[in-house]
């Protein structure tokens, strides 16, 4: 095996000194001078209504108010793979708190004062709240120009109907698949909505200078997406992409909540009818409920055959999403579980139907595990009810069912390297899954839940990544990438990977979040593709410098460029050990010829990555054909827990995941994605509900009422496994982890559930309640 | 508009305030210190906590007017001595991820060790139980603490 001096190698974070210090500036703490206005958002009171009238003049009375705007004066429309949303509401508002118009003004006071002012006259109209009644046969349409909207290529809206996207998986032949199976289980599964709960807010402060030049500081996942989405949404305007720079300082959680565009949008809008002004925008925490993207909500129907063995024959899921008013973004988890969820299984006969649902909601959008959670919470409750039904091993059923390296994903493309069958052997070894465990307290029980998890990166066939690499006099670097980093640690990575191909130490990396203007084109820090994609592109910007050096030194020392090398910032040559250059010694200022001229100049690496084997070309009926996923990540992860007959309560004594990072570039980073996301998706098993009354306006937006757990409440222990299969077109073998450990969580607590009491709960989240209301439910059956 | 004087990190500050500007408000806008965060402005995330008089308070819960007299320390005011020993052990096991809810949780866990220098696990997690951190799953910042004040 090779040996790395800094791939592998748990690097201390490159930010992580400015985070621990306080230095650390999120878009909030950026200061603007007192040239500063801030805007304050009137909301719609309605989940579904026509807007009459909209009448301002009394808030532009208000001392200190500089504008009022509405929708009239952005009639655009915009949106990532769906433009079906606008900037304010047009004609119509299509859920609870949906922004109506905005009140600028020259202190945060004022602009409360002037908001509470505008008087809206509405219409109300029938609300669809839930995609069931959404589909039904003549229910009110949310979107009536549905069909005027543009979409990317692989969307099928239905038009005059309330789908947005259906996507068919036909594979096999499903009716002989069940027609063969000894057993089949047919069941339906609830996932509610679930919100991202980053702590910092949204935030976005816009200039629109008086020569034209828009720049916008936002606390994003997506810069260049952000500068590409208003760019096409004010071209009307005359606004060319070079005129747009988004700037990105620190951000305080993102999620998914913070990929795309939501409320930045608004900032750059109201800019630009207050030129000259910096203008605010400041989410609070009951918008970041309501009005940002929310995960998406989901009934799914699942029937699995299988043989007296527990190998599956057919499979058919049906999935019905909520995805609420706007779906521009949410439509992609729709299609992305719509092409994966067979789960990490070997299945020859599948059927998939994924409906995009419009439903009076908040819009539903990319949340971490972007649908994976959602559809493996039943998949992974029906293999171990198929286990118990079989009497077949939990951990048994799955061994014989995982897809291995070159077998068929559901649309037909062959499945990555993988070590899915390492993952299941090293946790139901560490967590002991063989032996027996019972509580010396009556009153509690204990029980075991195991879950597989898979996940593909869902990003269009052509996203990008980039970099630049500047050495500096001193052989230090800048290096300029495209991505974000979110907390996950993706800079520090990046630096790992210039370090080790250029062997220069972290410590003289400086690599710094991206400012469209300096940085090169990403398209999304999202989907965990940027540690593969943005690290291909960092790793090829690295070895086309380190090209670029040896070139000069075979042009100017005449040695075999295939026998340099680089170590300790020096460039070294195995025939001749006598031969050595520092890097500072000629990285800008060239090397001197004996006439006295110099040869070289500054070295700048440039790298660029596009997945180009992807394609999205599929048969609609069928998704047979094309190759729209990259690779996807594996795993598997297994808990013991203790509940109180009496109270419900869960005790998570113990949670053991392992995922195949591929090559784990930081064992520390990773390692910390493993316990934070498994305590997210813990909190969503058990903890998180989003609440809503009859009216569809949600009723505990807040921590106060929407808990996410404290210290308090963390495991009493977790144990984070790295199982390596390197992906081959990856940077040193890796591939993404950033999602997935929350995947598994919610299905295996709730077979855990079902191993200790006996319950099988179909609905999240999986609280005290639902479980006491279950035992009671089956007490008084058991009775009669 | 009133005028207080306190002590902010060790210097003495006076500054006019309305009687119902927020403590947080008047130390990120009017001062411009920065690391107190708002994080849900209600109390219940405490990305805002500072120590006042050697007591963790939210920022965000408190009036302006009502620190004239006390002494009041942000993470800058301990930073600005160097890295103390917690935060290079939060630092050196890449605990944090993107940081937003660190001032607050350091502040809790400095309290912390100031009245308990050697802290059960629980003690730890009773102290830093206020601070909401959706990144990290806070075990890592439970083991650096313990880390720490096992070797004090």
């Amino acid at each position: 095996m090779e040996e790395y001096k800094y791939i592998g190698k748990s690097v201390v974070k490159v930010d992580g000194k400015e985070k621990v210090s306080g230095a650390a500036l999120y878009t909030d703490d950026l200061e603007f001078g007192p040239n500063m206005l801030y805007a304050e958002i009137v909301e719609g009171p309605h989940a579904h209504a026509m807007i009459l009238s909209i009448d301002t003049s009394e808030a532009e009375q208000v001392p200190d108010v500089i504008a009022v705007v509405t929708g009239k004066d952005f009639p655009y429309n915009f949106g990532l793979y769906m433009q079906d949303r606008y900037i304010f509401a047009q004609d119509r508002v299509r859920f609870f708190g949906e922004q109506i118009a905005a009140v600028v003004a020259r202190t945060p006071q004022a602009a409360m004062k002037a908001a509470k002012l505008v008087k809206v006259k509405y219409s109300t109209l029938p609300k669809v709240l839930s995609p069931l009644d959404a589909i039904k046969e003549g229910a009110d349409l949310i979107h009536p120009n549905l069909k005027n909207y543009q979409h990317v290529p692989w969307f099928f809206p239905k038009p005059d109907t309330n789908v947005a996207h259906h996507r068919k998986i036909r594979k096999g032949d499903v009716d002989k698949g069940f027609a063969d199976a000894d057993y089949i289980l047919e069941d339906t599964y609830e996932v509610p909505r679930f919100s991202h709960c980053a702590i910092e807010f949204h935030a976005a402060v816009a200039k629109y200078d008086l020569s034209g030049r828009l720049t916008v500081w936002a606390s994003s996942q997506s810069p260049h997406t952000q500068r590409n989405l208003f760019a096409a949404a004010f071209a009307p305007l005359g606004i060319k992409h070079n005129d747009v720079r988004v700037i990105a300082p620190h951000v305080g959680g993102g999620f998914g909540s913070k990929a795309g565009v939501t409320m930045e949008i608004i900032a750059a809008a109201i800019a630009i009818k207050v030129p000259g002004h910096p203008v605010k925008v400041l989410w609070n925490r009951e918008r970041e409920f309501y009005n940002t993207y929310q995960r998406l909500g989901v009934v799914t129907k699942l029937k699995i055959g299988v043989k007296n063995d527990g190998r599956i024959t057919a499979l058919k899921h049906d999935l019905y999403w909520d995805a609420g008013a706007y779906v521009e973004y949410g439509a992609n988890v729709v299609n992305a579980v719509g092409l994966s969820a067979i789960g990490p299984y070997r299945v020859e006969n599948a059927s998939i139907d994924s409906f995009c649902i419009y439903t009076n909601l908040p819009p539903g959008g990319p949340y971490r595990g972007f649908g994976y959670s959602e559809f493996l919470f039943g998949l992974e409750s029906h293999m171990t009810r198929i286990a118990k039904h079989l009497g077949i091993d939990d951990v048994e059923i799955r061994r014989r069912n995982a897809i291995k390296e070159g077998e068929l994903t559901a649309y037909g493309a062959h499945m990555n390297p993988n070590g899915l069958l390492q993952a299941i052997d090293a946790v139901a070894k560490e967590i002991k899954w063989n032996e027996k465990l019972k509580s010396n307290d009556p009153n509690i029980a204990i029980g075991k839940g195991f879950s597989l998890f898979w996940k593909a990166p869902a990003m269009p066939p052509n996203a990008s990544s980039s970099c630049f690499l500047k050495f500096n006099e001193d052989a230090s670097i800048n290096l300029l990438v495209s991505g974000m980093d979110l907390g996950q640690g993706f800079l520090t990575v990046m630096a790992q990977i210039a370090a080790e191909v250029l062997q220069v130490p972290t410590s003289k990396i400086r690599t710094e979040n991206p400012d469209t203007d300096r940085n090169p084109y990403e398209w999304q820090t999202v989907a965990s593709h940027i540690t593969w994609g943005c690290g291909n592109a960092v790793r090829k910007a690295a070895i086309d410098a380190r090209d670029q050096i040896f070139d000069l030194i075979v042009r100017t020392k005449y040695l075999p460029k295939d026998m340099l090398y680089m170590d300790d910032e020096k460039v070294k040559c195995k025939t001749d050990p006598k031969f050595e250059i520092k890097l500072k010694d000629f990285i800008i200022n060239g090397i001197q010829m004996e006439d006295g001229t110099f040869k070289g100049g500054p070295i700048i690496g440039r790298g660029v990555f596009m997945p180009e084997f992807t394609s999205t070309n599929a048969n609609p009926e069928t998704s047979q054909g094309g190759h729209p996923n990259v690779h996807y990540t594996v795993g598997a992860a297994a808990v013991i827990i203790e509940v109180d007959k009496q109270t419900g309560k869960i005790k998570v004594k113990r949670i053991v995941e392992a995922i195949d990072a591929g090559k784990a570039l930081n064992p520390s980073l990773v390692k910390g994605q493993i316990i934070g996301g498994v305590l997210q998706g813990l909190s969503t098993a058990i903890y998180e509900e989003m609440k809503f009354d009859h009216r569809g306006k949600m009723l505990n937006p807040n921590f106060t009422d929407y808990k996410i757990p404290t210290a308090l409440d963390v495991p009493d222990e977790i144990v984070p496994i790295i199982i390596e299969v390197p992906q081959p077109d990856g940077p040193f073998g890796a591939r993404g982890v950033g999602e997935h450990p929350m995947i598994p969580v919610a299905p295996m607590i709730a077979n855990a559930i079902d191993d200790a009491l006996g319950i099988r709960l179909n609905s999240m989240p999986l609280t005290a309640e639902k479980i006491c209301l279950t035992m009671l439910e089956r007490a008084k059956k058991e009775k009669k | 508009m009133g005028k207080i004087t306190f002590k902010l990190n060790g210097e003495t500050r006076s500054i006019l305030v309305e009687p119902n500007e927020v403590l947080l408000e008047v130390l990120r806008d009017k001062i411009g210190v920065k690391s107190p965060k708002c994080g849900c402005d209600s109390g219940d995330c405490g990305a805002c906590t500072v120590i006042i008089n050697g007591k963790t308070v939210r920022s965000c819960l408190i009036l302006a007017i009502e620190v004239n007299g006390q002494d009041i320390l942000t993470l800058e005011g301990i930073s600005k001595h160097g890295l103390s020993p917690l935060q290079k052990a939060l630092h050196e096991r890449n605990v944090f991820q993107c940081g937003y809810c660190a001032p607050g949780m350091i502040l809790s866990a400095t309290e912390l060790m100031l009245n308990i220098p050697h802290p059960t696990e629980h003690d730890i997690k009773e102290a830093i139980a206020g601070n909401l951190c959706r990144c990290t799953g806070y075990t890592p910042v439970i083991e650096a603490i313990i880390e720490v004040t096992k070797k004090v």
